[in-house]
């Protein structure tokens, strides 16, 4: 490489001062854009403690959040996990925000707060900024206002309504904030900002619109029923509906408003986390080869010294490790091996592709630039479609992964396929189904209601390859939905091959406890 | 790009969530404590500790499925040997059970979390409380100290309250439309421009006139006047006595044994604990005795072994010459935890009775007497054979509810009859409930 002006090494040893950190930012960021085309949101890095770390574990990593005592939960758990000595803490977290936070502990070397700028400030943010179902889903420059408002909001309503209440309702709406999210896109993008907005004005136009007298008008006695077909009620109420909570907030009979909009920050909350369960394989992949790539053009240029390269190795490795099916340590594909393999293999299908890739990837194979390829990967595609479309024979062949069906009905496990060339396929298509939320969560949607008649809600959880929900937790999940809702609700497992009812739950309403 | 340093944020963001978990947990942290409590030393009592509680209390439950009915796929690295088409038994170690990733019991697992000491012993001790008993002349004797309240026009200069004092002023100062420095400002350069040009003016005259008026105005209305003049008002507050002394007694005579003597101390230990949280300050006195008594120090107190034979009242008589000597109960709260295994000289024990009844309790706060048993030879309670004589000579002053007693022959009962002991309002149901 040709030294130009201004280069040298960026830091020597392992301590570092904000003067590194702006020196290392400018290095990384001329590598970042110039090399790899990464088009970021602009960054915020902050420089926080352990214990700040660990209080960030408590609200999901994100810098403000509204109290509930699970968090304390997740509080202390962590932190006695930590005393322990059983983990170390992660080296940064980053937020989905414009502009983007990231976080990088006071303990890391020099060359850890290289490896995690490259990682998060530059890997993360390029994906959240330009991947299809982050921009569809999360408004990265209004999160951080509206977690504002919605900690207000929940202060106040503690304040208006007791702590008691609101811990019910949030302890509900944790409980179905997996089943609070669209799934499909709607016509409207999020907005956040505009919800703070929204609110007020509500609340505005009920208080100018109270007038008391309405209260003494005489009704006219009940409006002559119209009797609507099943169909059209089911219509009126948007049923089926998977969205539980967007549900109860538009139908519940008995909420007040205030527990309304609470139902509706907590559903806000969990759509903007759902891209994030969506993508962990490629968000993790993508920052992984972004570091890799940078810190190795750091070391090319001369920037950063050999033992700072080998220090950086040591932890990529750890990162990228991939312990094997028989290993004790084995605890399930690792997102960031799996990402970084597939990245990396990609970036060889580009470059030299052989015979098996030309057949396997004709668009890519041989097409040279692969940073182009990989960023319109990042763009377009989520874990599953991504598996599904790239996983390729050479890195089954290398991870040599076979498919293991556990059928209790058998008495013995069997293998359905390994890497061979009847396996490629199938393998593929499994991995990219566990991959999938859409199958890995259960599909469960609200069928139907009456609310005419005796306003018992009807759900249904339709059972792929007999596998039921776990049972204690169902009971306690429906008595909080049957809580929110005011009335009995049944729960329907039905299996989505035959047809039949396997089991059913019910749970009533306890009176009065909303 | 820009780097924040937030190091120096105020920490305990979490604290607010953790209270509220702890109340929610409340129960079963409590359970978790007591019965911790009673594995781990007494010694360890006051620091921090890790408490595991029963995960089933503080779930999140969620919709999921069970892992453990249905058929399940898995995708695994690091095939070696298996061709397609293999069988691979259950629950083998290492090839095939390995891979089925977590139980469907994952949650029931404890939940482990570290308690800080403050914690720990918050709900350690929670709802006990130290007794009130008879000595309300004791009660009464307070010390004072003093306590803000409000503000008052005189005072010592050291109590200036200079926000108060600097407000009146400025509310007298605009009501009484003191002239400002900017008032004059203006009208001095005029001045001083129109001086220049030299020659006088009616202008110059009546600006000066004006000036002056001012300046007359500023005067006599003083920036700071002794009206305005605020202290902070200090009151006196009685307060009741910070500080509390504990007796310590013990029969050291061949009769106890080790284990004897190791539920003694754990009982002592958590009354020493139990008056640290409630007072300022608390001092313990060692006192241990065969046929005679003698004050020492804690180590000599619980390990070297002394033989003679059993006097108890040179104990009382000794407390009562170190409570005449140091510690005056006007000022001192006075505690005191007799542990015997109950045998005393025959002799001796209408002077014990009557030394307790006249010169002890009167000036104790409490006296708890502990009668510890050995392990093995447990009689049954209640069974008047069993009956001490020492417990006998102590089982009228009792009935009076002047002095509370038990009897414990294993560790694990220490807590719960502490906790008897100090039950919030509970001496008087205890007198009655045996």
């Amino acid at each position: 490489m040709s030294p130009c002006a201004g280069d040298g090494l960026l830091f020597q040893g392992s301590d570092w001062n904000f003067e590194i950190l702006q020196r290392a930012y400018d290095a990384i960021e001329t590598i970042a854009v110039g090399e790899l085309g990464l088009n970021v949101y602009p960054n915020q890095i902050e420089v926080i403690t352990a214990e700040q770390m660990l209080d960030a574990y408590a609200s999901t990593g994100m810098p403000l959040f509204y109290k509930h005592w699970s968090f304390g939960k997740h509080f202390a758990f962590h932190e006695a996990v930590y005393r322990r000595g059983l983990m170390g803490l992660a080296y940064e977290i980053v937020i989905n925000s414009s502009p983007c936070i990231s976080y990088v502990m006071e303990e890391n070397t020099a060359t850890m707060q290289t490896l995690v700028m490259a990682h998060a400030a530059f890997g993360h943010n390029h994906f959240f900024k330009n991947n299809y179902l982050f921009k569809e889903w999360t408004d990265a420059e209004g999160i951080l206002d509206y977690l504002e408002f919605a900690k207000r909001y929940i202060a106040r309503c503690e304040e208006r309504h007791g702590e008691a209440a609101v811990e019910r309702l949030l302890d509900a709406a944790h409980a179905l904030m997996s089943h609070g999210v669209h799934r499909y896109p709607r016509k409207k993008r999020p907005d956040l900002r505009s919800e703070e907005r929204r609110e007020r004005e509500r609340h505005e136009h009920r208080e100018q619109a109270y007038n008391d007298l309405w209260r003494t008008v005489p009704s006219k006695g009940a409006a002559p029923q119209a009797t609507l077909s099943d169909e059209r009620r089911r219509a009126l109420l948007e049923l089926p509906q998977e969205n539980i909570l967007y549900f109860l907030e538009k139908s519940a009979p008995r909420l007040q408003p205030w527990q309304r909009e609470i139902l509706r920050i907590i559903r806000h909350i969990a759509q903007y986390f759902y891209p994030q369960r969506q993508t962990k394989v490629m968000n993790e992949g993508c920052a992984t080869y972004c570091h890799y790539r940078i810190l190795t053009g750091l070391h090319e240029r001369g920037r950063i010294s050999d033992g700072a390269f080998l220090e950086f190795l040591q932890s990529h490795t750890n990162v990228i490790r991939q312990p094997e099916f028989d290993d004790p340590n084995y605890g399930g594909i690792n997102p960031y091996a799996l990402g970084f393999a597939m990245m990396q293999d990609i970036e060889r299908v580009c470059a030299q592709p052989t015979d098996e890739d030309r057949e396997w990837f004709p668009d890519i194979a041989g097409s040279g630039d692969s940073m182009a390829v990989l960023r319109d990967i990042w763009s377009n595609f989520r874990d599953e479609s991504f598996i599904a479309q790239y996983l390729s024979p050479h890195l089954i062949r290398r991870w040599r992964m076979f498919h293991l069906v556990d059928d209790p009905q058998d008495p013995e496990l069997t293998v359905h396929a390994i890497h061979d060339e009847r396996g490629y396929r199938r393998i593929r298509r499994m991995l990219a189904r566990q991959h999938d939320i859409g199958w890995t969560d259960p599909d469960i949607q609200v069928a139907d209601v009456d609310l005419a008649g005796d306003r018992r809600l009807i759900v249904d959880h339709s059972v792929i390859n007999g596998a039921l929900l776990h049972q204690e937790d169902v009971a306690r999940v429906l008595q909080h939905l049957a809580d929110l809702w005011g009335y009995d609700v049944i729960l329907k497992e039905v299996d989505s091959a035959t047809g039949a009812l396997v089991r059913e739950h019910t749970a009533h309403a306890r009176p009065l406890f909303f | 790009m820009n780097i924040i340093d937030r190091r120096l944020n105020p920490g305990g963001k979490s604290l607010s969530n953790r209270q509220r978990f702890l109340r929610r947990a409340k129960a079963l942290v409590q359970r978790a404590v007591r019965e911790g409590s009673g594995e781990r030393s007494i010694g360890d009592l006051e620091r921090s500790g890790e408490v595991s509680i029963p995960a089933e209390g503080v779930r999140e439950p969620r919709l999921r499925r069970s892992t453990a009915a249905g058929a399940h796929d898995h995708i695994l690295p690091g095939n070696k040997r298996f061709i397609e088409g293999d069988t691979i038994e259950r629950d083998s170690d290492g090839s095939g059970g390995g891979s089925a990733p977590g139980g469907d019991e994952e949650g029931q697992d404890d939940f482990r979390f570290v308690l800080s000491r403050e914690e720990f012993l918050e709900l350690f001790l929670e709802d006990l409380e130290l007794p009130e008993l008879a000595k309300r002349r004791l009660a009464t004797i307070e010390t004072h100290g003093f306590r803000r309240a409000g503000y008052s026009t005189t005072g010592s200069p050291m109590n200036l309250a200079v926000l108060r004092t600097m407000r009146n002023a400025l509310s007298r100062r605009i009501a009484m439309r003191r002239p400002k420095g900017s008032d004059f400002l203006p009208l001095a350069q005029e001045i001083e421009l129109l001086e220049g040009q030299g020659e006088p003016s009616d202008r110059l005259t009546s600006l000066k006139e004006e000036l002056a008026r001012l300046q007359q105005r500023s005067r006599r209305v003083p920036y700071i006047d002794p009206l305005d003049l605020r202290y902070r008002r200090l009151v006196p507050v009685p307060r009741p006595i910070a500080q509390a002394v504990m007796f310590c007694l013990m029969d050291v005579s061949g009769s106890m044994t080790e284990h004897m003597k190791d539920l003694a101390k754990r009982f002592f230990m958590l009354l020493y604990v139990f008056l640290t949280r409630r007072y300022q300050h608390v001092e313990i006195v060692f006192i241990r005795h065969t046929h005679q008594a003698k004050e020492v120090d804690e180590e000599t107190f619980f390990r070297s072994p002394e033989t003679g034979g059993t006097v108890v009242s040179s104990a009382l008589r000794e407390m009562q010459r170190i409570v005449a000597e140091r510690y005056s109960p006007e000022d001192w709260n006075i505690y005191a935890a007799q542990a015997s295994d109950g045998d005393n000289a025959p002799n001796d024990n209408n002077a014990c009775s009557v030394l307790l009844k006249d010169s002890i309790l009167p000036i104790c706060q409490y006296f708890a007497y502990l009668e510890v048993g050995a392990e093995e030879g447990r009689a049954p309670a209640g069974f008047l054979g069993s009956r001490t004589t020492l417990w006998q000579t102590y089982e009228p002053l009792r009935d009076q509810g002047a002095i509370a007693m038990r009897r414990v022959t294993h560790r694990r009962e220490i807590y719960p009859v502490f906790r008897e002991l100090f039950r919030r309002g509970g001496v008087e149901k205890e007198a009655t409930s045996r």
